[in-house]
């Protein structure tokens, strides 16, 4: 079968998001001042995350990231693995295995298409067997985070041009193709496949995927 | 003059001038309609009168079976066993409590405990059915074995699971078999069935019930459909004559203790007892009654009237209980079936009417959506014969049922696409099958629908086609009476109309004046042994 299957994966395949992510690296950071001091102002920050991401999944991005700056890379790098034992794995939602390996033994292409940081998530990508993946990555200048991510900027509309531009350069249809993701913001993503399956949704994709007829996967 | 004709024949009536109105159910509502004078309507037999000990005559069964020795005769202790039961499609609509099946689990549970037996599985043999929710479980087998059993004893068979299932090789046609692996690695199975129609239990009880999609495309595919004449006579039917093959691999390879239960055809509480009775027999407090669910029907949504109909259960007695080899079990057992069910009819007619009722097998606490209200008309009421089939080909079946293109996203999301995406392109069962039916059967999405929540599986939208296939090829035409839309009559390939009377007038200009018409007075089920 010439087609793909694309995931998203925070809310989809885990019920980690971004923040999570941001509060281990925190909890973690050098120090114990610093590590109490950034903890305190990731939770402080949450309702502008949250607001941010009800607005606008750009706006987060552009707000959310600056709190990496000056992080240094290899430490970053260093604590992936960490991250992904201590707050990843035990977020990997029961259905996502077998939703991954049922789909690969239909022939299909097993791709992630993600708004998380690449450096965060190769642990999970060799746990779910997949090596093909588009992620956001933050800009590092000597070393150290600038606080901006390298565009193309992974969210909504971007995934969904990735997906039409890969599949063209895989020679894949899209109409064979299917996509896994959770959230509102992932509707673009959604609509450019021929089988788009709402997956752990949100209340707003939810009614969209009923209203078009969409399957609505659990994978709690 | 009614009471005489009434004498010739309790179970069929000709409707004459003076006749009262007939009942028809259509979906969740109850219609009166006066049928042309001379309309032969056909009624079921009444219930036969319950066991007066279901506990005792299953003991008896299984102290005395046919064919193999008694069950306490084939335990030792540290055997490994599996009973597998039948799944929430049967009966329908769902029993009172105590459940058949749990009257027939704590009589053999009981004996394995005596019998220092306790690797003890309970399978639900739900094949790609969906998986029952665990109140629904609960419910089946009561809530002391439930408890004792669920989750890791007491689940629903998962045709899907990498490694959970077993081949047991091929029959002489080239049909192979596999079989979910927990029963294979038993020392023993025991299958506690329910049968409501003939076309339940005997081989295809775990050869269907506990196996895997591949499995199913050997009988569950056009070609069968199209070779069986009828599903309610197992000797005509392909689709039986294939499981019998397949049901022999299973004998071959595992030792099966089949236990059969008959239930009779009570399926109206005391309270809408009525709706079962020739309406000229009606007592004042019959109308009353009816008037009254009419109007409480009229008045509510949809949905609540679907929940309040889905939440009274029938009050089925069993009637006889069979157990030991499959094969001298199910003999039994149909004969049996056959006594309840079969009403002797003499001739065929031109124009068939049948009214379709908020219930089918397939969605029990769910919605009749389009494709199932086919799958009861060309499928189900159309095979309800032994014999030739009531309706003459190239006659006309009528359907009542309102047709709303409604379905249950949770229960049946992949025939929302089968209907919307599949059905306007073609109607062709074997051009369905060769183009779409893998694709549909291997999508990841309705796989983990199926696994992981309550889903019918992916290729079952198609099997609800291809049912219907040996219906929609024998009659000229199909009219959908009371549709409340265009769209989904069409789809379907079928005409509309707005009303009974219509679609009568329809089927009359089609076939000329002097048509006879038929109606089966449903449900209760019967079965018209046609002459």
């Amino acid at each position: 079968m010439a087609g793909a299957a694309f995931y998203d994966l925070d809310g989809t395949l885990v019920s980690t998001n971004l923040v999570h992510v941001f509060a281990f690296y925190a909890r973690n950071d050098q120090g114990i001042l610093k590590s109490l001091g950034r903890t305190l102002a990731t939770v402080a920050g949450l309702p502008l995350f949250m607001a941010a991401d009800a607005y606008s999944r750009k706006v987060f991005n552009d707000i959310f990231f600056k709190w990496y700056k000056g992080q240094s890379e290899d430490r970053l790098r260093y604590l992936a693995e960490d991250l992904f034992q201590e707050v990843v794995l035990p977020a990997v939602y029961p259905g996502a295995l077998p939703l991954v390996d049922s789909s690969r033994r239909t022939g299909l292409r097993q791709v992630v298409v993600t708004g998380a940081l690449d450096i965060t998530i190769q642990p999970l990508l060799r746990y779910l067997g997949i090596t093909e993946y588009v992620a956001n990555q933050l800009e590092f200048v000597d070393g150290r985070a600038t606080g901006r991510l390298k565009p193309p900027i992974m969210a909504s509309a971007t995934k969904a041009s990735w997906i039409r531009t890969y599949s063209e350069k895989e020679g894949l249809q899209l109409n064979d193709c299917y996509a896994y993701a959770d959230s509102m913001s992932d509707l673009p993503m959604l609509s450019v496949v021929g089988h788009p399956t709402a997956t752990n949704p949100d209340l707003r994709l939810k009614s969209t995927a009923l209203r078009h007829d969409w399957p609505i996967v659990s994978l709690q | 003059m009614p009471v005489l004709r009434r004498k010739l024949d309790p179970g069929t009536v000709h409707i004459d001038t003076d006749s009262a109105p007939r009942i028809i159910q259509s979906g969740e509502d109850f219609l009166e309609e006066d049928l042309p004078v001379g309309t032969r309507v056909i009624y079921p037999k009444p219930p036969i009168q319950g066991l007066p000990n279901p506990r005792g005559a299953i003991r008896h069964a299984i102290n005395h079976p046919l064919g193999c020795d008694p069950l306490h005769a084939q335990l030792q202790p540290g055997m490994k066993i599996t009973i597998a039961v039948d799944d929430i499609s049967l009966p329908l609509p769902p029993m009172v409590t105590p459940d058949t099946r749990q009257t027939a689990l704590e009589v053999v549970l009981e004996l394995l405990s005596d019998h220092g037996v306790d690797d003890i599985h309970i399978i639900v043999a739900n094949s790609l059915h969906r998986k029952m929710t665990e109140g629904e479980m609960r419910r089946m087998v009561g809530t002391e074995i439930h408890d004792a059993f669920y989750p890791a004893r007491y689940y629903c068979h998962d045709a899907e699971q990498p490694d959970g299932l077993v081949s047991l090789g091929e029959t002489r046609h080239g049909e192979h078999l596999r079989i979910n692996r927990r029963a294979c690695e038993s020392d023993l199975v025991i299958y506690i069935n329910i049968n409501l129609v003939p076309m339940d239990g005997g081989h295809k009880s775990v050869t269907v019930g506990l196996c895997d999609y591949s499995s199913l495309t050997h009988h569950h595919e056009p070609q069968t459909i199209i070779d069986s004449n009828g599903y309610m006579d197992p000797a005509k039917s392909e689709l039986n004559h294939k499981c019998v093959r397949m049901g022999a691999l299973v004998d071959e390879h595992l030792n099966v203790f089949h236990i059969e239960t008959v239930l009779n055809n009570r399926m109206y509480s005391d309270q809408l007892e009525f709706l079962g009775k020739n309406e000229d027999d009606f007592t004042e407090l019959d109308r009353m009654k009816l008037k009254a669910t009419m109007w409480t029907t009229s008045k509510l949504p949809r949905a609540m009237k679907r929940t309040f109909f889905h939440n009274i259960p029938s009050p089925f007695e069993m009637i006889a209980c069979y157990a030991g080899r499959t094969d001298p079990v199910h003999d039994k057992t149909l004969e049996r079936c056959f006594d309840q069910y079969a009403v002797k009819v003499k001739g065929q007619c031109d124009i068939l009417i049948v009214g379709v009722p908020y219930i089918s097998p397939y969605n029990v606490n769910s919605i009749l959506n389009p494709l199932l209200v086919q799958v009861m008309g060309p499928g189900y009421f159309f095979n309800l014969y032994r014999g030739k089939p009531l309706v003459r080909e190239g006659g006309v079946l009528i359907l009542c049922h309102p047709c709303y293109d409604d379905f249950d996203a949770k229960f049946h999301p992949s025939y929302i696409e089968f209907f919307h995406r599949l059905l306007p392109e073609t109607r062709d069962p074997f051009t369905l099958r060769e183009k779409y039916e893998e694709e549909f059967a291997n999508n990841p999405s309705y796989i983990q629908m199926y696994r992981q929540g309550n889903a019918y599986h992916g290729a079952h939208p198609f099997f609800m086609w291809y049912w219907g296939e040996n219906g929609r090829r024998h009659v000229s035409k199909i009219i959908a009476a009371g549709a409340e839309n265009q769209h989904v009559p069409e789809m379907l390939g079928w005409d509309r109309a707005q009303n009974l009377a219509e679609a009568i007038a329809n089927a009359r200009s089609h076939l000329g004046r002097t048509a006879e018409i038929t109606m089966l007075h449903l449900p209760p089920i019967l079965i018209p042994d046609v002459e």
